[in-house]
């Protein structure tokens, strides 16, 4: 069993635990959790398959799981916009901040999907694996997710208009 | 022209398409802006989840989630197939139900309360105080039946007060004060854990206003405990653990 396979998804788990919960130290709870149940599931992992796709797998039940013991408290998520990179210029800090919290009103099932499709770049069938879900519900849930997104964010006057003089 | 599936649509923002696919999808886009308006709003939904996320991966990671061991899975694998063959039956059974899975939340609790107790002590904070530093680490590690060590924080402005012996569910434990030269106090309490030794991730309580890492690391469970940012404490129980499991 060797260590440094599990650790170096580590940093790529952190980044979606963080979009997925909003939450720095929710986040690193829900990867902590994840990795324990690795370690305690990895006679399961078949070498050769995708690790990084079975990892998901785990975060995925263990995120269901505990959102179905407490539910994370969305509100307090939201209060703590994620730190943004720096280069990022006070206007596109403002459209980072609202896309976040565009992205906190999705329902988790929607949330999940565009995520692992948008930030992890995973492909419909690795996320569809990932979440144990037909690849139409996946199709269905990023389209939903993706449409109330452009809503909001429209609604909200982010997205440039066209200018009509 | 046949219309295009909304699953298409979104294969042109997302996925490896091959060119006949594409320029399918480009001749469409032409003559229905409505549909190039959408996806263009798409493709900035991904560009801005990836720049709001993807610093995480710059980040250290905490050493927490690196100190995660396997230990534990194969104590229980092994103690399933001990299960399952038959043998020592009863006493398995017992060590199970000694054995919570999830630290007890008691711990954090009853750090919490032993903090709020004595960090206001003005006069008697302490009962060993840190000039006998020697003298309350061995008599303290005596007690509870292990060495014991008093992390070094002072590189974090933590200097040791001192510390106390405490009673608790599972008889001795200690406790170690910190104090910053604001006179903030920070409290690490030692305590035996019931059950087969094992070892647990860092867990966060809030425990009214005071806010406490804690962990279990064999037969013994930590909580570190103050009235602190929790981001200050992590940095603080982070380089707590480091110490005691060089």
């Amino acid at each position: 069993m060797d260590r440094r396979l599990i650790i170096e998804h580590i940093p790529r788990l952190r980044r979606y635990a963080r979009a997925l919960v909003g939450d720095r130290y929710v986040a690193d709870d829900l990867v902590q959790d994840t990795l324990e149940r690795a370690w305690n599931k990895f006679y399961l992992w078949r070498p050769g398959s995708d690790l990084r796709a079975w990892l998901f797998t785990i975060m995925h039940n263990v995120f269901v799981n505990q959102a179905r013991r407490r539910r994370y408290e969305i509100e307090q998520a939201m209060e703590e916009v994620p730190a943004v990179s720096v280069r990022a210029t006070q206007s596109e800090q403002l459209e980072l901040q609202d896309v976040d919290r565009v992205l906190r009103s999705l329902s988790p099932e929607q949330r999940e999907v565009v995520l692992l499709v948008a930030v992890e770049q995973l492909t419909y069938e690795e996320v569809s694996g990932a979440l144990e879900i037909p690849i139409g519900t996946v199709m269905s849930r990023l389209s939903r997710a993706r449409e109330r997104m452009r809503q909001l964010l429209g609604a909200q006057g982010v997205m440039p208009l066209k200018v009509v003089k | 022209m046949k219309p295009l599936a909304e699953a298409e649509l979104h294969t042109y923002i997302d996925g490896a398409l091959s060119e006949g696919a594409r320029a399918e999808i480009e001749a469409w886009l032409a003559s229905h802006p409505e549909d190039a308006e959408r996806l263009r709003a798409y493709a900035e939904q991904n560009a801005l989840l990836r720049s709001l996320y993807n610093p995480v991966l710059d980040e250290p990671v905490p050493a927490a989630l690196l100190a995660v061991r396997p230990h534990a899975g194969l104590r229980y694998a092994a103690a399933a197939a001990i299960f399952a063959l038959g043998i020592g039956l009863g006493w398995i059974v017992r060590g199970m139900f000694n054995t919570p899975q999830m630290p007890p939340v008691s711990l954090a609790r009853l750090a919490a309360t032993a903090h709020v107790v004595y960090s206001p002590e003005v006069r008697h904070p302490v009962e060993v105080p840190a000039g006998e530093e020697e003298h309350l680490v061995n008599w303290l590690s005596k007690r509870l039946g292990t060495t014991l060590k008093a992390p070094k924080l002072a590189p974090l402005g933590y200097e040791l007060v001192g510390g106390r012996l405490l009673s608790g569910p599972q008889g001795p434990v200690a406790q170690f004060m910190y104090q910053d030269t604001r006179g903030q106090r920070l409290t690490l309490y030692v305590s035996r854990q019931r059950g087969e030794p094992r070892d647990t991730a860092f867990r966060f309580s809030q425990e009214d206003r005071v806010s406490v890492f804690y962990w279990v690391d064999g037969n013994f469970g930590y909580a570190l405990s103050g009235e602190i940012r929790k981001e200050q404490l992590l940095q603080v129980a982070e380089v707590v653990y480091k110490q005691l499991n060089p």
